[in-house]
């Protein structure tokens, strides 16, 4: 547990010190969701039937701007490779990269959510479920994140590719956080939805690790 | 436990190509030979379907098609699995043999679907129902597979990366076959396996089990030529390479 917190924290602490590329994601979140007006008719009714959909695909297009924060400067500083040699077990040390990862990117982003969801009119009853599905959501994307930014470590342009591996394993993410939202919005039940998001939560942090130390061993060997 | 002598064989990249190259033609012969049985019956002696009519018949090709797909899907994920854990190149040859045919598979599924909604359904394409989109996906997981293996110069760099993702897809596969269940959508609910029974007459059930049989021997077909080459591609630097296309050369 000490190596766990160890690496979260010297994790934050190099992510601090680079203040502007812990901006950038959240810069690109507001930007991609204020597209949309421009592109859709701007009535309120469109946006409000629209903008949960909105927020989840721009959340999901902005962690991927993260991506290559999360391996590539430790590949190429060698640190990396110092963590493969420790006698720390990769699959934590990969949770904890994953976590403050989840810290830096994620929670800024995600107290962006309800600002950006009144200005689509989003009732605001919704906002509790949408953050919360969010909150259960967002593990999940960043290990698949891990896991695309693991399987790409030892390709120079590493990061297009790796979009496109991991966007179509979010697809149940998005299906099961929308519908979750959508509920909320017509004052339904969202039990089922989130308890699903749940699932996945527990299935993702639990294996998801492994695969991506698998993935790291084998690309800087 | 001591290992069969047949488990170290299929190791070795000689035995597993004389073994294609005699068991190929079989499969290839019998899968072609009960799709043109299944196909004739299926759109000749077959009738007509009391609700769609004649359009029902894409029964006979398109959940084939689908069902070939996932199990393209879960061979290469088994075959890559294999590969990752004990390290053995043949399975990620039949892993990297399997995903371009289950590419094409998915695609023919996607497509003979959207033919047959269009008539049934009255749209193409319905971006509402979970099974097309789950399809979908499986049609971008194979093709990312790809992107990622091209992706990497060396290949056995790109078998061992590969079959991870390959594994991890898994989890849609499961997805996509629940996922009329769980929802209900446009789609159709399970015919085949419905409780009490088929909800199919014998005499479509038949040609429709035999389209299964046959897309099933025409897909290992497919997969034992694509490996073949596969095979002589990676070993071309050795000497029974050399000999056997010296010998096909005489």
């Amino acid at each position: 547990m000490n190596a766990f917190s160890t690496i979260v924290l010297r994790d934050l602490r190099v992510a601090f010190r680079r203040f502007s590329e812990l901006a950038n994601p959240l810069l690109f979140f507001v930007i991609v969701v204020s597209l949309f007006p421009l592109a859709l008719s701007p009535t309120a009714d469109v946006l409000r039937t629209v903008g949960t959909g909105v927020l989840w695909v721009s959340a999901l297009l902005s962690s991927l701007l993260t991506l290559d924060a999360l391996f590539r400067g430790d590949a190429e500083d060698g640190s990396l490779e110092q963590l493969l040699l420790s006698p720390v077990p990769l699959g934590l040390a990969v949770l904890a990269k994953i976590a403050a990862h989840w810290l830096v990117t994620v929670l800024p982003l995600m107290c962006l959510v309800p600002l950006l969801a009144a200005t689509f009119d989003v009732p605001a009853r919704a906002l509790p479920t949408l953050a919360f599905a969010l909150l259960l959501a967002t593990p999940t994307l960043s290990v698949l994140v891990g896991l695309g930014a693991a399987l790409t470590v030892s390709l120079k342009r590493g990061g297009s590719i790796a979009g496109l591996l991991i966007l179509p394993l979010a697809g149940p993410l998005l299906i099961f956080g929308t519908r979750a939202t959508d509920l909320s919005v017509n004052g339904e039940a969202t039990a089922a939805p989130l308890y699903l998001l749940a699932a996945l939560a527990a299935f993702a942090l639990s294996l998801g690790p492994a695969a991506i130390a698998a993935a790291l061993r084998v690309g800087l060997e | 436990m001591p290992l069969p002598r047949w488990f170290h064989l299929l190791g070795s990249p000689p035995f597993v190509y004389r073994l294609t190259s005699r068991l190929g033609p079989w499969l290839g012969g019998a899968g072609c030979l009960l799709l043109a049985v299944g196909g004739y019956w299926a759109l000749a002696v077959a009738p007509p379907d009391y609700q769609q009519g004649e359009v029902y018949r894409i029964i006979y090709i398109h959940p084939q098609t689908a069902y070939v797909a996932m199990m393209a899907y879960v061979v290469m994920a088994v075959a890559a699995g294999i590969g990752f854990v004990w390290r053995i190149k043949l399975a990620h040859a039949a892993a990297v043999s399997a995903a371009p045919i289950g590419a094409s598979f998915t695609f023919c599924a996607l497509v003979t679907g959207s033919i047959w909604g269009r008539p049934t359904w009255g749209t193409f394409w319905a971006w509402g129902d979970p099974r097309i989109m789950f399809e979908t996906l499986l049609l971008f997981l194979f093709l990312g597979y790809l992107v990622l293996r091209a992706a990497f110069d060396d290949r056995d760099k790109a078998d061992r990366v590969s079959a991870i993702l390959a594994v991890v897809g898994v989890v849609n596969v499961p997805i996509i076959h629940y996922s009329v269940i769980w929802w209900n959508t446009l789609h159709q609910g399970p015919t085949l396996l419905a409780e009490g029974g088929p909800a199919m007459t014998n005499d479509m059930l038949v040609p429709f089990l035999i389209m299964f049989a046959g897309f099933t021997l025409f897909f290992y077909w497919l997969l034992l030529t694509r490996l073949q080459g596969e095979i002589v591609e990676r070993e071309r630097d050795t000497r029974w390479i050399q000999e056997l296309v010296a010998g096909s050369r005489a």
